[in-house]
């Protein structure tokens, strides 16, 4: 196995992340209790996801200026990577949700959106399973991922800002609006030590999943790419 | 180069259109203002599928060499967001006409719910034209038309949803029905770039 310094730093993080998260002393928040340990692993998820559909738009981008099926190899094992990590990251959420605010869906419009999300990145995977042409496929879904991109910012970012919301951040958020993912000033400096490396740590493990997966796609692809 | 020549379609979805809202009165009667306000937005979904999902597949492959031989993509796009654009506020109007005859009138802000429906038209119609130009790839599939469309319309449909509350007499915040609109319109304008942008990579074939 290689291992990269990006690798190493991954397997720290993580490291970090699962023995400090869970035995620093926490602030105790209203009745989130101990429950807020949840934050190194729910948030980073979003993070992660958010990470990896911005490399999966960047090389679908890469792939239409070049039309190098290697990047569209790229694209879709990043997306897929993506849609994993919301699925975690929608369960994480779930489970924190039974017990902080009583239901396991409470159809918060960040719930909603983070469904949506990963409703239309499956929907990528269904354009992408319905054509046959590598050429025509490549190019499609490539438009597909752009615009969808394009759509799902707003939706992820605008949206839950201006509505009432039952997560940190929403229109009458308890510190008044913020950055919806993190909580406004509610984290003190211990836990940001942690969160930091666990956004990262996280991120690096979907990239680096993802980059196993392109190399096995592109091996099984093997006579389509030109290089 | 728009569809007037196949006129038989455009009366078939107003057809559509009021055969629906017919068979809702029939249902419904005439509703309270949140059912009332669902199903005008759920109708118009339904009805922008099918008026503006035709206009890309019901192009034969030949008549899209014919146009691809003529006109730069860049053209042909804008003339068909136009296109659906313009079908598409028919639609809303009729639709709006019809649900006003029968199911009643809920609406308190009659011109301010007209603007709201016009600029959900729009959106619903800008979104679907592009999303209608890659079904058509996709082997002319119509329920691939739906799974792509269907999750990245939800945003603007809920917004227009909130949005036309206000019409019904909601008291909102200060400048929220404004910053909405805008939202919405910057959206729009996002869409009509976004598909000017990405349609030359789908038209070459």
């Amino acid at each position: 196995m290689k291992l990269n310094w990006w690798k190493i730093l991954c397997i720290i993080f993580l490291f970090v992340t699962f023995t400090a998260g869970f035995l620093i002393p926490v602030p105790i928040i209203g009745n989130l209790h101990q429950s807020i340990r949840n934050f190194f692993f729910h948030v980073p998820m979003w993070f992660g996801q958010m990470g990896l559909l911005t490399l999966s738009l960047a090389y679908s981008i890469a792939y239409l200026r070049t039309q190098n099926l290697k990047y569209d190899i790229y694209a879709s094992e990043f997306a897929k990577t993506g849609i994993v990590f919301g699925i975690l990251g929608l369960a994480t959420g779930s489970i924190w949700a039974k017990y902080t605010w009583g239901e396991f869906w409470s159809n918060d419009p960040k719930q909603i959106a983070a469904a949506i999300a990963v409703l239309i990145y499956l929907a990528y995977i269904v354009l992408r399973g319905s054509l046959t042409d590598f050429d025509k496929k490549a190019r499609v879904s490539s438009v597909y991922n752009i615009f969808a991109y394009f759509i799902y910012i707003p939706l992820i970012m605008i949206l839950p800002r201006m509505v009432q919301s039952l997560h940190p951040g929403g229109m009458e958020g308890a510190k008044g609006g913020g950055n919806p993912a993190l909580g406004g000033g509610s984290l003190d400096a211990t836990m940001e030590m942690i969160f930091w490396p666990a956004v990262f740590g996280w991120l690096l493990l979907g990239i680096w999943i993802s980059s196993l997966k392109i190399r096995l796609s592109l091996l099984v692809n093997k006579n389509l790419i030109h290089e | 180069m728009l569809e007037l020549r196949q006129q038989h379609t455009f009366f078939g979805i107003l057809l559509y259109v009021a055969s629906t809202i017919f068979v809702l009165y029939l249902a419904m009667g005439q509703p309270e203002s949140t059912v009332y306000n669902g199903l005008f937005w759920m109708i118009q979904l339904f009805v922008c599928v099918n008026a503006v999902a035709k206009s890309f597949m019901q192009e034969s492959q030949g008549r899209m060499l014919y146009f691809y031989s003529i006109v730069s993509p860049v053209h042909f796009i804008i003339s068909k967001l136009i296109y659906s654009t313009v079908i598409m506020l028919l639609m809303v109007l009729l639709s709006l006409v019809l649900f006003r005859i029968l199911l009643g009138n809920p609406v308190m802000n009659e011109l301010q719910f007209i603007g709201i429906a016009c600029l959900g038209g729009l959106s619903l119609s800008l979104v679907f034209t592009l999303m209608s130009a890659i079904a058509a790839k996709a082997h002319q599939n119509a329920a691939i038309m739906a799974i792509l469309g269907f999750p990245l319309i939800i945003p603007q449909l809920l917004l227009l949803i909130r949005l036309s509350k206000a019409a019904y007499g909601e008291v909102f915040r200060e400048g929220a029905v404004l910053q909405i609109g805008l939202l919405l319109t910057g959206l729009d304008l996002l869409v009509i770039v976004l598909s000017i942008v990405l349609f030359p990579f789908l038209w070459r074939d």
